[in-house]
């Protein structure tokens, strides 16, 4: 046990947003290991309030850079669930296209650009340029196909511009789908490539049980709506959301923290895996297994893993969406929609996790009381809980404060999070 | 890298990040097929939320992000003595960006409302020029790859960057887009600053004008057809309110 150990990590670089490390051990003692999101708050849920239907998805897409595509699916399956509004199935297509879309960037971004760095001992992926300019490619490649998705589908990656209420502004047009396609089927080596880096990464063996918590799979893998689950084995509908949630404000963060059956749950790739692994489609299990994961995992460095895991799969399910489209060729894509007072709750799977967004409307379709519960914000509880976890494992070994840091940090960053998402 | 005999430049370039998505510094990282360029062209000294380098005073300070709490004043400031260009990127630091929408309500209440009897530090959000000077402003919401590409390709050679002064409504023509109005539509195109490449109308949403107004726009004639069409002054006026760029306007 070292007696004295002191990390202190302002704002923690390769994550989206602003976060603190501190760590203090004294007289062998561990004083402190806390995580604190000091991201500036900008009170989205105040800015919602009066808003008109119409442009509440493009103010709910602002709240996150990264994953804008799934606040704003978020916001406007609220807003039609308010308004009973049920979208063609066209766009149902289109919409989780453009989800896969995202997931594929958001992981992909995280895995080759935020996390690998640390298991190859860079500080960023620009000494790579030169080092390994192979891997950048692979890198560029993957992510500039997933974008491509995006932009067809959604018109833009970063705040989409075709998704609305009632469903999607357009279809794109089947040369597009087919050229995405064959990018997709050819993108499968590329995945097997960063398959067999990750083989030689040595992920941290750390394990700290917790309660996992995301949609309920009843057919398939689930990305958009349907039930809650959480590991512990609490089920509720969409709507009752709030229970299992449980936010609440931290003196020493500007995000909240939120619990269920226990001190903290975690949400994202790992949870969704665990939670849903068997709706995985037939590429993704393998890949799994190749990189020694199996369900019920409690390492959150393996989230990484899941998240490779996840890409395969929605590679392999995009394939599926643009046959189906290409099969269908003239479905609706959008529904009349007319507003009316009441209230809708709108779950998706973001990348880094179960979100939610709650309006209430009044008659004439302006908001009157707005809620949106982010995944970070989710997580933050948790993260904090598995960093004292963690110190208490490594500080009695012997390893160097340095190397705690390091541990520390990326530990951080194997929940891939977004904290300007979770104070939003 | 020669052009016309000369050797290029390579500036030092650091990115900082205030309050806003982050999604201006993900369009760095993006546009893929020229990405390994664009990082070699110039040199990363400091980049958050991708590096954990960090390497010394910049050329180029790029800013993403308002100013939204008192610390933020501060590290703006220190940012503005370090850097010789200070460039803010994106409508949040052009404009305060969507941020600015809650000065519209009481802070205080807005604390209470999400933070209940534990209130946050908050100030009413305002763009990086009303703080520290600029010596140049990218506007979009987000900004433009390609665009913040062109902006560096001067820079390195020390050329003048001129914004188009036309609107976006030109860049709808040039990609055969068809008019929003006509689909029945509010679009701000026809007086927001072009250089996006108009992506929104193309994908099926009138403009939003994050981008602010294009030069010597022609308010009164928009306002003419706008109302023509059946859109309320309550409607026009939020819409040009969103982004901030239009503050004042209406």
């Amino acid at each position: 046990m070292k007696t004295k150990l002191e990390i202190d990590v302002h704002h923690l670089t390769r994550i989206e947003g602003h976060g603190d490390i501190k760590v203090r051990v004294e007289n062998g003692e561990i004083k402190e290991a806390r995580w604190d999101v000091v991201e500036t708050p900008r009170f989205f849920e105040v800015m919602f309030k009066g808003k008109h239907y119409s442009s509440v998805g493009i103010l709910a897409a602002r709240i996150c850079g990264i994953c804008s595509i799934a606040h704003c699916l978020a916001s406007l399956r609220a807003t039609e669930n308010a308004f009973g509004v049920a979208i063609p199935e066209t766009a149902a297509k289109l919409r989780l296209l453009a989800k896969h879309g995202e997931t594929l960037q958001s992981h992909l971004l995280h895995l080759l650009f935020l996390a690998a760095p640390d298991y190859l001992n860079v500080p960023s992926v620009l000494p790579l340029l030169e080092k390994n300019p192979e891997l950048i490619q692979i890198a560029a490649r993957l992510k500039g196909l997933a974008n491509r998705m995006c932009d067809t589908v959604a018109g833009r990656t970063t705040h989409p511009v075709s998704l609305l209420v009632g469903g999607t502004a357009a279809r794109p047009s089947e040369d597009k789908l087919i050229a995405i396609r064959g990018d997709l089927e050819r993108s499968l080596d590329d995945l097997s490539a960063v398959r067999d880096l990750f083989k030689t990464f040595d992920i941290p063996d750390f394990v700290r049980e917790t309660e996992f918590v995301s949609l309920k799979g009843e057919s398939s893998y689930p990305f958009i709506g349907g039930r809650l689950m959480s590991s512990d084995g609490v089920e509720k509908a969409e709507h009752d959301y709030l229970v299992m949630t449980n936010e609440y404000v931290d003196q020493n963060n500007t995000s909240k923290w939120s619990r269920l059956s226990r001190e903290s749950f975690a949400v994202g790739a790992l949870a969704r895996y665990n939670n849903n692994h068997r709706f995985l489609n037939s590429g993704a299990p393998a890949v799994a297994e190749q990189l020694g994961l199996s369900p019920g995992c409690h390492n959150p460095f393996m989230m990484n893993v899941a998240q490779l895991v996840e890409c395969v799969h929605c590679t392999h399910d995009s394939m599926r969406l643009i046959d189906e489209l290409l099969e269908a060729r003239d479905g609706e894509t959008v529904t009349a929609v007319t507003p009316k007072a009441g209230e809708g709750v709108g779950a998706v799977e973001a990348p880094r996790g179960i979100l939610y967004h709650h309006y209430e409307y009044d008659k004439n379709g302006r908001i009157v009381r707005a809620n949106c519960v982010v995944p970070t914000t989710q997580n933050n509880a948790n993260i904090h809980n598995d960093l004292g976890a963690l110190v208490a494992q490594y500080v009695s070994e012997r390893t160097t404060d340095k190397d705690i840091e390091r541990l520390c940090s990326m530990l951080v960053r194997a929940y891939d999070p977004c904290l300007s998402c979770s104070v939003h | 890298m020669r052009y016309l005999g000369l050797d290029q430049k390579r500036p030092r370039v650091a990115v900082f990040d205030f309050t806003g998505c982050e999604g201006c510094q993900l369009q760095l990282a993006n546009k893929e097929e020229t990405l390994a360029d664009f990082l070699k062209a110039v040199e990363i000294v400091r980049f958050r939320e991708i590096s954990s380098a960090e390497d010394g005073l910049p050329d180029i300070a790029l800013i993403d992000g308002a100013v939204t709490r008192p610390d933020e004043i501060e590290r703006i400031k220190t940012v503005r003595e370090r850097a010789d260009m200070l460039v803010a990127i994106g409508s949040c630091a052009c404009f305060g960006g969507v941020n600015q929408m809650k000065n519209a309500f009481d802070l205080d209440e807005a604390n209470r409302e999400v933070y209940g009897d534990k209130p946050k530090e908050t100030i009413a959000a305002r763009p990086i020029k009303d703080v520290v000077p600029v010596d140049m402003e990218i506007p979009g919401c987000p900004v433009s790859k390609p665009e913040a590409e062109r902006v560096i390709q001067h820079l390195i050679w020390d050329v003048p960057y001129h914004f188009p002064a036309y609107p976006v409504c030109l860049e709808c023509k040039q990609r055969y887009t068809v008019c929003l109005f006509e689909k029945g539509q509010l679009c701000l195109g026809p007086i927001t600053r072009a250089g996006c490449n108009a992506p929104c109308p193309a994908g099926g949403l009138g403009c939003w004008g994050c981008r602010g107004p294009a030069a010597d726009p022609n308010y009164e004639e928009f306002f003419k057809l706008a109302g023509e069409r059946g859109f309320s002054e309550e409607e026009i006026a939020e819409r040009l309110n969103f982004f901030g760029g239009f503050k004042g306007v209406l």
